[in-house]
């Protein structure tokens, strides 16, 4: 088996990871990144729509449009991006195992950041496995990338942005959205997306759920009944919906495995996704060299991991000394502002709050650390 | 939806327009499907109104494309005689044989 060395390896070529290769190549660093798709970009191709926040987070700009300019960006960088390679382990800290296509070799990096992104969470109810029920993100890259119809008459469940989004991608697409619905008594996204929903026709059922998916060999209609105000269903309120696609659009959780079996230690923030690594304001975990950011380290949008990606780039420039430290730490502060500004407002609050929860476990348990 | 009916986006309000784009055929079940070169399996097998494309070890329930980005593995099929492939992450080749497959996937185990 061969082994390579880097400075920096990083774990995923999606928003988060293009970003940290980006900057830190940019410092002057050996980059590889490694991507187990034979496609860079991540979840970026299948946005089409316009994305949010200032121009300084790349705002007005489609998120396909967006994953163009970071590929770009990185192979101008120089860093080495590794396609169709499997990252499955992390050894002693900082050795990487890879399977890259046929071959298997091992990486020995001074830094590792891991950006491996997240995934959609699933939702159980009767008939929930017939083919025709799927994740909503899994419909998006069936009519963005792949540009084929999953099906024609569309039930979503779930009204966060993911949900809306995708509704009205569908239907840009030419499917008909039949309805959106919602378990919270309120719509979860953002009003500009749900009005979008609205002005094409498509009711949104809050304190609404599936109950049921039915049909032969896949889906032919589902069951929704409303929701009381202790979420239990209210008698007699089911109704048929005739349909071949349930989308779940019902969060996404992170894709932290790589970073439990390296020995970080994980927090659990349920508004974050669920357990995620416990790092410090440089995105380093308890595990000295081992960085993250983007989904991995909770859930958010693209946005905020391409700024994570460019934090975690640059705080490892640092670290290996390849930038002066006040210029770094100047740099650094920019990104940090930057993403408090996508963390503010009645959306990006919660958030903020939840991602300083992270960062106070983190300390906590060096100061227990530290004590022992 | 009936399973000649084609489910390819071509026209498009916001990406371009789906010209020119090189075919392939792949075999699902012996049965020559039209596929577009660059797409996933799966993608063609929906393309062509195919949704269920295993089925369960122990119950034989019906499974088909949840995640679409190689996670849950719920679209493994037999491609070009191997088992426990993820068609959502697998790329057609010109005349490629995909089957349905049952439970694990070995031989005497083929969906019929």
């Amino acid at each position: 088996m061969k082994n390579f060395e880097t400075e920096v390896a990083i774990i995923g070529a999606g928003s988060a990871g293009l970003c940290a290769g980006i900057q830190a190549a940019n410092a002057g660093a050996k980059v590889m990144i490694f991507d187990e798709n034979h496609l860079p970009g991540g979840q970026l191709f299948k946005q089409i729509h316009k994305f949010f926040g200032s121009r300084e987070h790349r705002a007005g700009i489609r998120g396909y449009e967006i994953g163009k300019q970071l590929l770009d960006e990185v192979e101008k960088s120089g860093a080495d991006v590794h396609l169709n390679s499997v990252v499955y382990g992390i050894f002693d800290g900082n050795t990487l195992g890879v399977v890259e296509g046929d071959n298997h070799y091992s990486v020995k990096a001074k830094k590792i950041i891991i950006a491996s992104g997240g995934k959609e969470n699933y939702l159980p109810f009767k008939g929930s496995t017939l083919p025709g029920v799927m994740g909503a993100g899994a419909a998006q890259t069936m009519v963005n990338v792949n540009r084929v119809l999953p099906g024609k008459e569309v039930i979503m469940v779930g009204s966060g942005n993911v949900g809306l989004i995708v509704s009205y991608q569908l239907m840009q697409a030419g499917a008909n959205v039949k309805a959106i619905v919602e378990a919270a008594p309120s719509i979860g996204g953002y009003g500009v997306h749900a009005s979008k929903i609205c002005r094409a026709g498509v009711p949104i059922k809050v304190r609404h759920t599936v109950l049921e998916a039915y049909g032969e060999n896949e889906v032919e209609g589902a069951v929704v009944a409303e929701l009381d105000e202790n979420w239990n269903v209210v008698p007699g309120s089911e109704q048929n919906i005739a349909c071949d696609t349930i989308c779940l659009a019902v969060g996404l959780n992170p894709m932290s495995e790589l970073a439990y079996i390296a020995g970080c230690e994980m927090t659990y923030i349920p508004l974050l996704g669920g357990h995620v690594p416990m790092h410090d304001e440089n995105l380093e975990t308890t595990v000295p060299g081992i960085y993250v950011a983007g989904d991995v380290t909770g859930v958010e949008e693209a946005s905020t991991a391409m700024e994570e990606g460019n934090l975690a780039g640059i705080s490892v420039a640092r670290a290996l000394g390849l930038i002066n430290d006040e210029e770094g730490k100047e740099i650094a502060d920019n990104f940090r502002n930057r993403m408090l500004n996508l963390r503010s407002g009645a959306f990006g609050e919660g958030r903020r709050i939840a991602k300083a929860t992270q960062v106070e476990a983190f300390n906590e348990f060096q100061a227990k650390e530290g004590a022992k | 939806m009936g399973e000649k009916e084609q489910r390819r986006i071509i026209e498009h309000p916001i990406l371009p327009e789906l010209k020119d784009i090189k075919k392939v055929t792949i075999y699902y079940d012996d049965k020559p499907i039209e596929a577009m070169e660059g797409e996933a399996v799966a993608s063609a097998l929906m393309n062509a109104g195919i949704r269920s494309f295993r089925k369960t070890v122990k119950t034989h329930e019906p499974r088909g494309i949840f995640c679409a980005i190689g996670r849950c593995t719920d679209c493994m099929m037999i491609v070009d005689g191997k088992p426990n492939t993820r068609t959502c992450v697998t790329y057609v080749v010109d005349g490629m044989r995909v089957q349905n497959q049952n439970g694990f996937g070995i031989d005497s185990e083929v969906v019929k």
